[in-house]
C-alpha cells in the first residue's frame, strides 16, 4: 500500500499527461467544437459577439480543465471546504452587490466577466459533501448528528439561489448534493422524511414563487394554456425539434431559430437549435457524446481508490447527467422551463467554468487514482 | 495490514459502488426515454411539426386583382383600369414621424385632420405595417414624391390600378365600384376569400351584376416572416388573375350623345334592337360621376347627390316607375282587337268627356275629337275612345296582353335595381290593396293611369315587340356571340333591304315566339302609330322625319302627377303654367324606320309636360343618330361571321 503512494506522489508532468483519459478529453473537445458551430448558427451565420466569446471561453476554460487536472487530488480534497466557503461568500455577495437582469439577481460584476456563483456552487457542493462523507465512518453515516452539517451545507446555498430567484439552478444544486449523500450510504428513509417535510412546506414555498415561476409550472402542465405567452417557448421548441426530422434542415437553415421563433437560443435552447439543423441523427450524436463523457467519469470513479475520489466522480457524473437530462427534457417539453443550461454547449461563462472545473477535478482523480487522500 | 479504518473503507466503497450501479441503470432508462422522445418528435411527428414550422415561417399578403374591363359594342372601353399612384408609409422605417409629416405636408395636400388620423392609426398598428398616406395622387404629385424620396425615410411610392370610367355617360347602367363594406362581406358569398385591403366591388349596375366574374382572382405574395411578423424575404408571388372582361351591346357614341341631349333634365332613354333585343342605349339623367366613388366618396358630393330632387343616383331607365300614360293605348287597342272586342272601323263619339256612374272622365282635348275610330284614336290619342274600348275590354284581358308584351316584370335579369312595375287587374287589387275593382279604374287603366306602373325599358320592350311584328324577344346588354343566328337574316336583308322580314325567318332564326293571335292586328296598331307620328293631327306630327330612312312611328304619352281640378280644366291651364313638380311626365315610344323597323325607343322626361312636345324631339334626335350608326353596327354583326 505504501509503494504506490510513493510512486504516485512522485509523478512527473510527463507521467501525468500520459495518464489523461484521452477519450474524455477528445469527447469534450468535439462537443466544444460542435457548440461553436451551434453558436455560430445562432448568430445567423456570422462571427458575432456570442460566437466569439463562446469560442474564447471554451478554450480558456478548457485550459483551466488541464490545469486543474494536473493539480494533486489531495489538494482538492484539502481545500474543498474552503472552496465551498469561498463560493458561498460569493453567493452572499450576489445578494448584496449582484447585478439584476430580467428580474433576478444572479451575477457578480468582475469587470472582465459577469460571474454567476450559483453555477460554481453546483460543483463545490459536490466537492464539499464528497470530502465530508469521505471522512464520516459508515457507523456514523446515519446518525442525526452527522446529518446536520450536510443539510446546512445544502439548504444554505439553496435558499440563497432560490431567492435570487433562480429555481432551476437551485434545484440542480440540491440534486447534486442529494446524490452525494445517497451514494455515501445515507439511508433512503432520511430522503423519504425530508421529502415529506419538503412537500408539506411546498405550499409555503409556492407562495414565495414569483408569478412568472408559477406560470411556468402551470404552462408546463398545459402548454396550450397561453400559446403566445409562457407556453410559447415550449411549443416553439417542440416545433423546431420536430420539424428537424431525421436529418435536420441543414447547418444555418434552422428557420425556427433564424427567424427568432426560438427563445433563448444561445443558452437553454441551444440543443433545440442543433436538433432543428441536424435532425434526429444530430441529436443522437450529442446524446452519445454526453453519454461518453459521463461514462468515462464513472469509469474514473471505478478505478479511483479513495472514497473521496469515488464519491466525487460518481456524484459529479450523476449531476452532470442530471444537468444534461433536465435541459433536454425541458426543451423536449417533458419538464417545465426552469432555466438550466446544457453543459459545455450553452453560452455562459460561469456554467462553462463550473463544468470545466468539475471535469478537471475528475481528471485529477484519474491521474492521481492511486494517491490516498488524507 | 488491514486497519479497521481500511476495512470500513472497503465496505463503504462497496456500498457506493452498489448504489452507483443502481444510479447508472436509472440513467440508462432515462436515456432510453430521451431517445424515445426524440423518435416521437423527429420521426413520428416530423410531418406535423414541419407544417407547423412552415406555418410559422410563411405569411401571405393578398393582392387585389385587376377588375375586368367593360366594353361597348364597338370594343370601346367604357369601364377600364388606370394606374393609381399611392403613397404608403412604413412607420418603423422612419426616424422622426412628426418631422416626416411636416415634410409630406409641404409636398402633398394633406390636411391636419388626416395627419392626426394617420398618427392614431400608426399607434394602433404594428410598426412594419404600412399606412396609406395618399391613395390617389396625380402624376405631378407622385413625381414630386419620387424626387424627394431620398429624404423621406419610410415613404413608399406605390403604383397600383384602379377602376376608371371615360365619362359619366353610362354611369347608371355601368354602376359604380366602392370599398367592400362589412355588410357586403356577410351577404356576398363570393367575397369571402376575396377580402383584400383596398379592394373595390361593384355596388350598382353592371359592375354589381357582373361582380363575381369581373372581380378576378386574388393573388398573393408569400413572405418569410420572423417571430415578430416582420417580412424577411419574398418566397413566392402569385399575381392573381384579372377579372373577366365583358363586351356589352351598348353604343358608347350614342350613350354620350343621348346623355348630352338629356342634360339638365330628369329623364331616361332606352333604345333596343327589335330582333335580338340588344340594348343599344340606356341613359338616365341627370347622371353622376362614377369615378368619384372609386377612392372613397367626398361627403359634400355625396350630399349633393342625395339632396338633388332630380335623383341622379336612380337609374330611371330601369328603376324609375311611371304610369305608361297614353303609350299603353297601343296595347289597349291590340288587346281589344285580339280579343275581338272591336273592329278597327268601329267608332265612338268623343265630346271631350264621358260620364260613368256620375263620375266625369275627361279627354285631354276639351273640345272633343268627334267621331273616332281606332286609327284616329291612336293618332290623336283620344282618351274617350280608349275609355270606351277599355270598358268593353275589361282590365283583366288588358292585363294579359300588357304582361305578354313585357310590362309588369323585369326586362334584364340580375340587376338588383331594376323594378318590375305594376300591371293591375282585379286579382292584383284584391291581393295588394284588398279592395274590389271599380269600373272607373278600368277606364283610368285604359289610358295608362291609375295603378299602372312601368319602367322606360319595359315601354321600350313593349314597343320593340310590336315593331318586330309581335314576337317575343329576350333583351340583353351583355354581348353573347353564341346567341341568335343572324346569318339568314343578314342575307335576306342584303337581298331585299326594304322588305319586312318574313314570319318564317323570324320564328326559325330567332326562335321568336309569336305574341299575337292574328298578326294583322299588330300591323293595324303599327299603322296607327305611323299616323300618330306622320299624319297631320298626329300627336307627334311636328317632330316627324320626311326621309324614309329615318321615318318613325310612335306614340306619345303623359302621365299625370296631380289630377286637374275642374277649375283648372275650365281655365285651360297649360302644363307649362304649373309648378315643375306638378307637371306631367312626358313619354314617347317609337320604332324606326317605319318601313323596315330596326330599333325601338322609349323616352321619359320627368315633369316634361306633354309627350309630343318634350319627349318626341329627344326621341327624334336619338333615332337619327342610332339609324346613322346602324350600318356600323351591322358590320360588326356581319364580321363576327354573321353570328352574334
Amino acid at each position: 500500500m505504501l509503494q504506490p503512494r510513493s510512486i504516485q506522489s512522485s509523478l512527473t508532468l510527463k507521467d501525468k499527461i500520459l495518464s489523461f483519459d484521452y477519450i474524455l478529453v477528445i469527447s469534450i473537445l468535439i462537443l466544444g467544437i460542435i457548440s461553436m458551430f451551434a453558436m455560430y448558427s445562432t448568430d445567423g451565420g456570422e462571427f458575432k459577439y456570442h460566437t466569439n466569446s463562446h469560442i474564447l471561453r471554451f478554450f480558456v476554460f478548457f485550459g483551466l480543465f488541464f490545469l486543474i487536472s494536473l493539480i494533486q487530488i489531495r489538494f482538492w480534497h484539502n481545500y474543498s471546504y474552503i472552496i465551498y466557503i469561498l463560493i458561498f461568500i460569493l453567493l452572499l455577495g450576489v445578494k448584496y452587490f449582484g447585478l439584476t437582469s430580467s428580474g433576478s439577481k444572479r451575477w457578480l460584476d468582475l469587470y472582465f466577466m459577469n460571474l454567476q456563483p450559483s453555477e460554481l456552487m453546483k460543483v463545490s457542493l459536490i466537492l464539499f459533501l464528497a470530502k465530508y462523507y469521505h471522512r464520516v465512518s459508515l457507523e456514523n453515516m446515519n446518525s442525526i448528528r452527522f446529518l446536520f452539517t450536510p443539510i446546512i451545507a445544502l439548504i444554505a446555498p439553496l435558499l440563497l439561489v432560490a431567492t435570487q430567484p433562480d429555481l432551476g439552478t437551485s434545484i440542480l444544486i440540491a440534486a447534486g448534493g442529494i446524490v452525494v449523500a445517497w451514494l455515501a450510504g445515507v439511508k433512503i428513509k432520511f430522503f423519504a422524511y425530508s421529502s415529506v417535510i419538503f412537500l408539506s412546506l411546498l405550499p409555503i414555498a409556492i407562495s414565495f414563487l414569483k408569478p412568472y415561476q408559477k406560470s411556468r409550472i402551470l404552462t408546463f402542465l398545459n402548454p396550450e394554456r397561453d400559446p403566445l405567452g409562457a407556453g410559447y417557448q415550449i411549443i416553439q421548441s417542440k416545433i423546431a425539434i420536430g420539424s428537424g426530422g431525421l436529418f435536420g434542415k441543414g447547418f444555418l437553415n434552422g428557420s425556427q431559430s433564424y427567424l427568432d421563433y426560438l427563445p433563448e437560443k444561445h443558452t437553454d435552447f441551444i440543443f433545440t437549435l442543433f436538433s432543428e439543423e441536424f435532425g434526429f441523427f444530430g441529436s443522437l450524436s450529442i446524446l452519445f457524446l454526453y453519454g461518453l463523457i459521463i461514462s468515462r467519469i464513472i469509469i474514473i470513479g471505478n478505478i479511483t481508490r479513495s472514497t473521496f475520489g469515488k464519491l466525487y466522480c460518481y456524484s459529479f457524473a450523476t449531476a452532470f447527467f442530471i444537468y444534461v437530462v433536465v435541459n433536454m427534457m425541458m426543451v423536449l417539453g417533458l419538464l417545465p422551463i426552469v432555466g438550466s443550461p446544457l453543459p459545455i454547449m450553452s453560452y455562459g461563462g460561469s456554467s462553462m467554468m463550473a463544468t470545466m472545473f468539475g471535469l478537471g477535478v475528475a481528471m485529477s482523480c484519474r491521474i492521481h487514482k492511486d494517491v490516498p487522500v488524507n | 495490514m488491514l486497519s479497521p479504518g481500511s476495512g470500513n473503507t472497503v465496505i463503504k466503497s462497496k456500498l457506493i459502488s452498489r448504489r452507483m450501479f443502481l444510479l447508472t441503470a436509472a440513467k440508462a432508462v432515462v436515456l432510453v426515454g430521451l431517445v424515445g422522445r426524440l423518435i416521437s418528435l423527429q420521426i413520428n411527428q416530423a410531418t406535423k411539426y414541419k407544417s407547423l414550422s412552415d406555418k410559422n415561417r410563411f405569411r401571405e399578403w393578398k393582392l387585389a386583382p385587376e377588375r375586368g374591363l367593360i366594353k361597348d359594342f364597338f370594343d370601346q372601353e367604357i369601364a377600364s383600369n388606370e394606374p393609381l399612384y399611392q403613397v404608403h408609409l412604413v412607420p418603423e422605417n422612419t426616424k422622426n414621424l412628426n418631422h416626416l409629416f411636416v415634410r409630406l405636408k409641404g409636398i402633398l395636400n394633406i390636411t391636419d385632420k388626416k395627419i392626426s388620423y394617420l398618427k392614431k392609426l400608426i399607434k394602433k398598428q404594428k410598426p412594419w405595417e404600412p399606412v396609406i398616406v395618399s391613395d390617389n395622387l396625380n402624376w405631378s404629385e407622385f413625381s414630386k414624391i419620387n424626387l424627394f424620396l431620398h429624404e423621406l425615410n419610410g415613404v413608399e411610392p406605390i403604383v397600383s390600378v384602379a377602376r376608371t370610367y371615360p365619362d359619366n355617360s353610362s354611369a347608371h347602367i355601368l354602376g359604380y365600384v366602392s370599398q367592400i363594406s362589412t355588410k357586403d362581406l356577410k351577404t356576398k358569398k363570393y367575397l369571402q376569400d376575396l377580402s383584400v385591403p383596398g379592394m373595390v366591388i361593384g355596388k350598382t349596375g353592371l359592375e354589381r351584376k357582373l361582380d363575381e366574374q369581373i372581380i378576378g382572382k386574388v393573388g398573393f405574395q408569400r413572405y418569410e416572416v420572423n417571430a415578430f411578423g416582420k417580412r424577411i424575404r419574398e418566397i413566392q408571388v402569385n399575381e392573381g388573375k384579372a377579372g373577366k372582361s365583358y363586351k356589352t351591346t351598348l353604343d358608347y357614341e350614342i350613350q354620350k350623345y343621348t346623355n348630352e341631349l338629356l342634360k339638365d333634365k330628369a329623364a331616361a332613354v332606352c333604345v333596343m334592337d327589335i330582333y335580338n333585343g340588344d340594348v343599344v342605349s340606356l341613359v338616365s339623367a341627370p347622371t353622376f360621376e362614377p369615378n368619384a366613388f372609386v377612392h372613397g366618396l367626398d361627403k359634400q358630393y355625396w350630399n349633393s347627390l342625395i339632396k338633388d330632387s332630380k335623383k341622379p343616383l336612380t337609374n330611371k331607365a330601369m328603376s324609375g316607375l311611371y304610369p305608361p300614360g297614353s303609350t299603353i293605348k297601343t296595347i289597349v287597342a291590340l288587346s281589344a282587337l285580339e280579343n275581338g272586342i272591336i273592329k278597327p272601323q268601329d267608332t265612338f263619339r268623343c265630346t271631350g268627356k264621358i260620364e260613368l256612374h256620375g263620375e266625369k272622365f275627361h279627354c285631354w282635348e276639351k273640345k272633343g275629337h268627334g267621331i273616332v275610330n281606332l286609327r284616329k284614336g291612336i293618332q290623336r290619342s283620344c282618351d274617350v275612345y280608349f275609355y270606351e274600348v277599355a270598358r268593353k275590354l275589361g282590365v283583366d284581358r288588358l292585363s294579359v296582353t300588357a304582361k305578354k308584351f313585357g310590362l309588369g316584370k323585369q326586362v334584364l335579369s340580375n340587376f338588383v335595381e331594376e323594378k318590375s312595375g305594376v300591371v293591375p287587374n282585379t286579382k292584383w287589387k284584391k291581393k295588394f290593396i284588398g279592395q274590389n275593382w271599380y269600373i272607373g279604374e278600368t277606364l283610368h287603366s285604359g289610358i295608362g293611369q291609375g295603378y299602372f306602373q312601368s319602367t322606360p325599358i319595359q315601354l321600350c320592350l313593349m314597343t320593340a315587340q310590336i315593331a318586330n311584328g309581335g314576337f317575343q324577344i329576350k333583351p340583353r346588354i351583355i354581348f353573347d356571340k353564341n346567341n341568335n343566328d343572324l346569318r339568314n337574316y343578314i342575307k335576306y336583308k342584303n337581298e331585299k333591304p326594304n322588305e319586312p322580314l318574313p314570319l318564317e325567318l323570324l320564328t326559325k332564326n330567332f326562335e321568336l315566339k309569336p305574341l299575337f293571335e292574328n298578326q294583322n292586328n299588330i300591323n293595324i296598331v303599327k299603322d296607327a302609330m305611323f299616323s300618330s307620328s306622320n299624319e297631320p293631327g298626329g300627336t307627334s306630327y311636328r317632330h316627324r322625319f320626311e326621309n324614309p330612312r329615318f321615318t318613325f312611328a310612335g306614340k306619345t304619352g303623359s302621365s299625370q302627377i296631380k289630377r286637374f281640378t275642374e277649375a283648372q280644366r275650365e281655365a285651360e291651364v297649360k302644363q307649362t303654367d304649373l309648378d315643375y313638380k306638378d307637371r306631367d311626365h312626358a313619354l314617347f315610344v317609337a320604332f324606326a324606320p317605319y318601313k323596315d323597323p330596326k330599333y325601338a325607343i322609349s323616352v321619359v322626361v320627368e315633369h316634361g309636360g306633354s309627350g309630343g312636345s318634350a319627349a318626341a324631339p329627344i326621341a327624334k334626335k336619338v333615332i337619327k343618330k342610332v339609324l346613322e350608326r346602324h350600318d356600323l353596327r351591322q358590320k360588326i354583326n356581319y364580321s363576327s361571321g354573321g353570328v352574334i
